[in-house]
């Protein structure tokens, strides 16, 4: 296996752009900071480190109809108070910090937002928070990091099955959710015999992963990276 | 969106309490379609009864010999059970060529039913919409009406039901069970299920207030070569041109449904008598109403429908 | 460092890091989702309120009052954005419409409100809680029924028109004459990262978390909206989820944010909603186009003519779709011409290739009708017509490197293409008709000015600095890469840090330019940077060989980070092109192959079979490089088979404004692609000797397709997308 590099040397010195704003502002964001001093001094590692419960909601003015959530994230149980408008995704991206998950259409046409519930792969977008009391979800930063990467990581990262990667996150999820549907026997739309074993043909892999869109269009990488996973997993 | 108030029923009589004791209120059990409404606030349910943890999450064997699928029921799971891909194979089909897996792990099979009809003026709340807003008139009369339906419509509505299941679920005759908030069930064919827009498109469904969707019943299996055939622009991810869910008997008694002509699953029982395609098709399409941008469904049909004749043929 | 003679032989030529397949330095952060987009800088503005845009429900008209009373009351709302309380409002050069409208309404869903709440859901939610009151106007949003009204206007890449020769004496004498028009409709971009921004002051400097392609540009637009000094925004824009042209400008997320915040005096996060980007942004603009070539018996084109009508609002500009005739085939007698008309959609604007995208949908399509009156192979036909000079203006302006019939002929060899059955509909496998075409692809291969900041530290370690983009096109390695091989050290020991308008103004990323002049930019720093450490350590400069990490010259061998010392040394500098475009034509070539099924039942056209051979000068990193070839392929698929925003042409807009109703392909349209790059280098491009690569793809690869349905059923189709509808109408019955 090739070796996988480094983690990325993009980080940009924008610690100093943090916006202090007017002197209201300013007591807010310093309360963040005190509260969650970890914040800045782990860095990326923020994002799936233990600082990821740092409810960005306590900012916002608790409102009466807020419900309580227990989600098991990642395999770290996490309790919410949410807006019950919020859907699984803006509550992973905007209370718990977890933006691996994307938004590229909030409306279940683009399959960015992709998580694992339960072992099952779905569009965050169109599902509440709160309808997913007590679940186990699973998302891009579950599967691993840039330090130890998921196998469909790098395999994406070996065929380059991404560009801008913002569909990525939610391709890598669906195909790990994939793998496990073929494994389970569930047929899909070119399964020629319905009842027969179902493999993980490219055929299969283009049907299956239909659902997560890429307009960079890195589809032929993904189905050699998904493939080559598949293999590997026998 | 706008805001709601939100519990958790436990059990269908818990839920249909709840739904009588809230004037606005919506059940919500996979939200596949009704989260993409209320986000546009096209649809705007003060209270919302998650219904998920009813259990009615099993298909069972009926003592007719058919399958009860439990309205919980995943669409995925529905499409895997070995009972249905092996008798019922024309629903398999459906379900698989319906929308993503992501989607499918979540919609259920009531939700699926009770999916709004598709129109892109419908999706766009500055247009107008005798769906969204009784009386507002049709935008999509005299526009863009390539993928809307053209039988069974009316001057107040064209739009179409994008389910692929329930096509196939009218061809198979399955009953869609349901209990009143007073407790009372009852069956209604699923011909009977989706209504015709008339002057009153915001009406979809013949479902009575408060009452919710329990299961579907399939009856005994029919035999036959089952075909569910989905024309579309894409090859996946998108909603029927047009689709065919057929059952080709060896009696000749075949049976023929159809998604994307109209607005609910399309299906001509007399039609199924006649012994060619085209004359199926013609039969079938009596009284069609077609602009110039969606007219091509009519040949179409003719030619999936030769198409399929010739598939049983192949493999008689 | 001034790049105006052809390049010499030079340390990129050693090739031992720049030219391999490398996978992406951003890969583990872009695959672990750990790569930062703008809408998710909540560590730096963690305090950042909620704005969403409130789009004109009418296409053209004028405010006449707005309700801002109940969104204002709303539970969590901070303000409400709109003309009347945003203050003076410049607009910038740039736009054809305004970013908020203020009163005048120019096109569907245009800003006309930001709702600031607390949370998401409250400024969501509030938004709806706006009314407006209109005035609507009275629009114009059929292209077709204003071609008569249409006007010439100049593109600033070129003129409207073009003549070379007597054209119309010409056709007349053609032994063979093809005259045929072709319609392309509306496009959008897509990206699947719709444009996102965090805005925050701090007293009067404002900062913005955007996602851009071009942060200068980004900067001066902000700058010339907000009427204050580009000295007060800082613009980043680190990580951008695909741009395609729909990022080239600032839009209104980003001046309605920074507006937001200033209301709000907190940062603010706008996003647009998937179902806003189609009308409330830019398009790729319809059009219509008429070719008409006239060639001897022989197959050699004697006239060419090219003309093309697109729309846009007021004060637009043309789609250069004809740009590609004046260029690609021979022919002494030419014509091109371009006509404007103003319709009152939203903004038209440049979408990956803009011109040759669609142009060659109409020309690659008629060279297959001429091959087939010909009876020529089309293939055939197109190296028979290779040119390597601008044959409108003659020898004097040579290609800087031109390898169109090799891609041909290499592509042929590949594809299989002596297998096809020049007879349209005559080959079957099952259910499908089976067929394959062929088309040239071209794309001009421009540079632009770019600079950047490289520095190497007392470790050893080579850091660049550029406000250039990676929009997914692989900047980021190909920056490492050029660094590594210059500065002699692996691709690990180099540092690259994108996007901030803090870095030296590089090329951005637009026109396919980005690749080959940003890392000229930093070739030129590099550059300086090893002279300046060859000196500081004694070295001389003209001798000195950077690898393994050391410099090495008379027998001696001093570490990079020794030679920097304990501060490090940093330079900048910057490649300034001069007149080689002039002097040569600088494009890139290809040739693209497609075999289709069509099912014979439906008419649905499913591609079978994909290659395309290019040649673009040195490929930086073949591994990203060909990721762009087959995105791009992908994209004119889509443009072949189902792309198109549906005109309403009764309110004025784009009625399919969502991705379940605009479609593009998903990973089952898609077979594998193959691609391959013919070894060339090109001096008089840059001192890379690297031409642009990604918007080549798309060129002609929709023309392939086309011309594929052809050979697969007999069915000529010129009105685009190819739907099932259109290829229905001429298939034959059903047996």
């Amino acid at each position: 296996m090739p070796d996988i590099p480094d983690p990325p040397k993009t980080d940009n010195p924008l610690d100093e752009m943090s916006i202090l704003g007017d002197p209201t502002t300013r007591r807010v964001f310093l309360n963040q900071v005190a509260g969650t001093s970890a914040v800045l001094a782990l860095g990326s590692n923020f994002l799936s480190g233990p600082g990821a419960q740092a409810a960005k909601s306590s900012t916002a003015p608790a409102s009466a109809e807020e419900l309580e959530v227990r989600l098991i994230i990642n395999g770290r149980e996490t309790k919410l108070r949410l807006d019950p408008r919020v859907t699984l995704l803006d509550a992973l991206r905007e209370h718990l910090q977890l933006t691996g998950s994307k938004k590229g259409c909030d409306h279940g046409q683009c399959g960015a937002c992709t998580v694992l519930v339960d072992g099952r792969r779905i569009n965050s977008c169109l599902s509440l928070a709160v309808m997913h009391e007590g679940d186990k979800i699973t998302t891009i930063e579950g599967l691993g990091t840039p330090a130890k990467l998921h196998p469909m990581q790098a395999a994406f990262i070996r065929h380059d099955g991404f560009q801008c990667g913002y569909c990525t996150p939610g391709q890598i999820c669906s195909a790990v959710g994939m793998l496990g549907e073929i494994k389970a026997g569930i047929p899909s739309h070119v399964s020629a015999d319905l009842l027969g074993k179902m493999s993980a043909s490219d055929e299969e892999i283009r049907e299956r992963m239909s659902g997560n869109l890429c307009r960079c269009a890195a589809y032929s990488n993904i189905v050699e990276a998904v493939r080559e996973v598949a293999g590997g997993n026998g | 969106m706008k805001a709601f108030t939100y519990e958790r029923a436990n059990t269908p009589a818990a839920a249909a309490m709840a739904l009588a004791a809230q004037p606005d209120a919506k059940f919500i059990a996979g939200g596949t379609n009704l989260l993409d409404l209320m986000k546009l606030q096209i649809e705007t349910p003060a209270h919302l009864i998650d219904v998920n943890r009813l259990g009615l999450d099993k298909i069972e064997a009926t003592p007719e010999g058919g399958l009860r699928i439990g309205a919980l029921v995943r669409n995925t799971d529905l499409a895997a059970d070995a009972r249905i891909r092996r008798d019922y194979a024309v629903l398999s089909r459906a379900l698989l060529s319906g929308a993503s897996a992501q989607l499918r792990n979540k919609a259920t099979t009531a939700g699926n039913l009770l999916q709004r009809t598709r129109c892109p003026y419908f999706y766009d709340t500055t247009k107008p919409c005798n769906k969204r807003a009784p009386g507002a008139g049709c935008a999509a009369v005299g526009g863009f009406t390539r993928n809307l339906a053209i039988m069974g419509t009316s001057e107040a509505c064209i739009a179409t039901h994008p389910s692929d299941m329930a096509v196939a679920m009218r061809v198979l005759d399955a009953l869609v069970e349901t209990v009143a908030p007073d407790g009372t069930t009852r069956a209604i064919p699923i011909a009977e299920f989706h209504r015709l827009p008339g002057d009153t498109p915001h009406v979809e469904t013949t479902l009575r207030a408060g009452e919710m969707v329990t299961a579907v019943t399939l009856p005994p299996p029919l035999g036959g070569l089952h075909i569910y055939r989905k024309v579309r622009d894409r090859t996946s991810y998108a909603f029927a041109t047009l689709s065919v869910a057929a059952v080709m008997l060896p009696s000749g008694r075949n049976r023929f449904a159809f998604g994307g002509l109209a607005h609910k699953p399309w299906r001509v029982e007399e039609a199924e008598k006649k012994e060619t395609p085209a004359a199926v098709a013609e039969a079938v399409l009596a009284g069609a109403r077609t602009t110039p941008q969606n007219a091509f469904k009519v040949p179409l049909l003719g030619r999936v429908l030769a198409s399929i004749f010739a598939q049983a043929k192949a493999s008689a | 460092m001034k790049f105006d003679t052809p390049a010499a032989a030079n340390p990129i030529d050693r090739a031992r890091v720049i030219g391999r397949p490398t996978d992406r330095i951003d890969g583990p952060a872009k695959v672990t989702g750990t790569a930062p987009y703008a809408f998710e800088r909540n560590d730096l503005a963690p305090n950042a309120a909620y704005g969403w845009i409130v789009g004109s429900a009418i296409a053209n008209g004028r405010i006449v009052r707005l309700h801002t009373k109940d969104a204002e009351a709303a539970r969590g709302v901070l303000a409400v954005v709109t003309y009347e309380n945003a203050g003076n409002l410049g607009k910038a050069k740039a736009h054809t419409a305004r970013m908020l409208a203020e009163p005048d309404v120019e096109h569907y869903d245009q800003a006309v409100a930001l709702v600031v709440a607390e949370t998401f859901e409250q400024a969501r939610a509030g938004a709806k809680l706006v009314r407006v009151d209109y005035a609507p106007g009275k629009g114009k949003f059929d292209l077709a029924a204003e071609k008569g009204s249409a006007i010439k206007k100049d593109s600033e890449n070129g003129p409207a028109d073009s003549a070379v020769g007597d054209f119309a004496w010409a056709l007349a004498r053609a032994a063979v004459t093809v005259d045929a028009t072709y319609t392309t409709p509306d496009q959008s971009h897509a990206m699947m990262e719709p444009h996102a921004t965090i805005a925050g002051w701090s007293g009067d400097q404002l900062t913005l978390w955007t996602s851009n392609q071009m942060i200068a540009w980004a900067v001066r637009d902000m700058a010339e909206t907000l009427l204050i000094a580009p000295e007060k925004i800082r613009v980043s824009s680190p990580y951008i989820g695909g741009g395609f042209g729909a990022k080239l400008w600032v839009r209104s997320d980003a001046i309605m944010a920074a507006l937001g915040a200033r209301a709000a005096k907190r940062p603010v996060k706008v996003a647009l909603s998937r179902p806003q980007i189609a009308n409330n942004t830019t398009h790729r603009p319809a059009t219509i186009q008429r070719v008409r070539i006239g060639a001897g018996k022989d197959g050699r084109i004697d006239a060419i003519a090219h003309e093309s009508w697109s729309g846009d609002l007021p004060d637009g500009q043309i789609e250069t779709a004809a740009f590609q005739t004046r260029l690609l085939y021979g022919g002494a007698n030419r014509m091109t011409a371009h006509r404007l008309a103003t319709l009152n959609l939203g903004e038209g604007n440049a979408m990956r290739a803009p011109g040759e995208a669609v142009g060659h949908l109409a020309l690659e399509v008629a060279m297959d009708e001429l091959a087939e009156k010909l009876g020529l192979d089309p293939v055939q036909l197109r190296i028979l017509n290779d040119v390597q000079h601008d044959p409108e203006k003659g020898p004097s302006r040579p290609y800087s490197s031109r390898k169109l019939v090799e891609c041909l002929t290499v592509g042929a060899e590949r594809f299989g293409w002596a297998k096809r059955n020049p007879k349209p509909g005559q080959v079957r496998d099952g259910g499908w008709l089976v067929g394959m075409g062929v088309a040239s692809a071209f794309r001009n291969s421009p540079t632009m000015d770019s600079a950047a900041r490289v520095s190497v530290d007392a470790k050893g370690i080579v850091t660049v600095e550029t406000d250039m983009t990676d929009i997914g096109t692989g900047s980021y390695t190909v920056i490492a890469q050029t660094a590594a091989e210059l500065m002699g050290v692996p691709l690990e020991r180099v540092t690259v840090k994108l996007g901030d308008s803090k870095a030296p103004v590089s090329s951005g990323s637009g026109g396919q330019w980005g690749g080959n002049s940003s890392t000229s930019g930093v070739y030129a720093a590099c550059m300086k940077l090893r002279g300046e450490l060859a000196k500081k350590a004694g070295l001389n400069a003209d001798e000195a060989v950077f690898e393994e990490g050391q410099i090495r010259a008379g027998g001696r061998s001093i570490p990079l980070g020794r030679a920097a010392g304990p501060e490090g040394l940093t330079v900048e500098d910057k490649i300034e092109f001069g007149d080689l475009q002039k002097k040569f034509v600088q494009a890139s070539f290809g040739a693209h192959f497609v075999e289709v099924g069509v099912d014979a039942a439906t008419g649905e056209t499913r591609v079978r079979r994909m290659s395309c051979v290019c040649a673009a000068g040195r490929i930086l990193n073949p591994k990203a490089a060909r990721s762009q070839v087959i995105g791009a392929m992908t994209m004119g698929v889509g443009a072949a088979l189902m792309e198109e925003l549906v005109v309403d042409k009764r309110f004025g807009y784009f009625v399919n404004h969502d991705l379940a109703e605009y479609h593009i392909p998903v990973h089952a349209d898609i077979p594998h692609q193959d691609v391959h790059f013919l070894e060339e280098l090109d001096d008089k491009s840059s001192p890379m000797k690297a031409k642009g690569i990604g918007e080549l793809g798309i060129c002609g690869i929709g023309a392939a397709v086309a011309n594929a349905i052809y050979n697969a059923t007999g069915v000529r189709l010129r009105d685009y997308p190819l739907t099932l509808d259109k290829v229905l109408a001429g298939l034959p019955p059903l047996a």
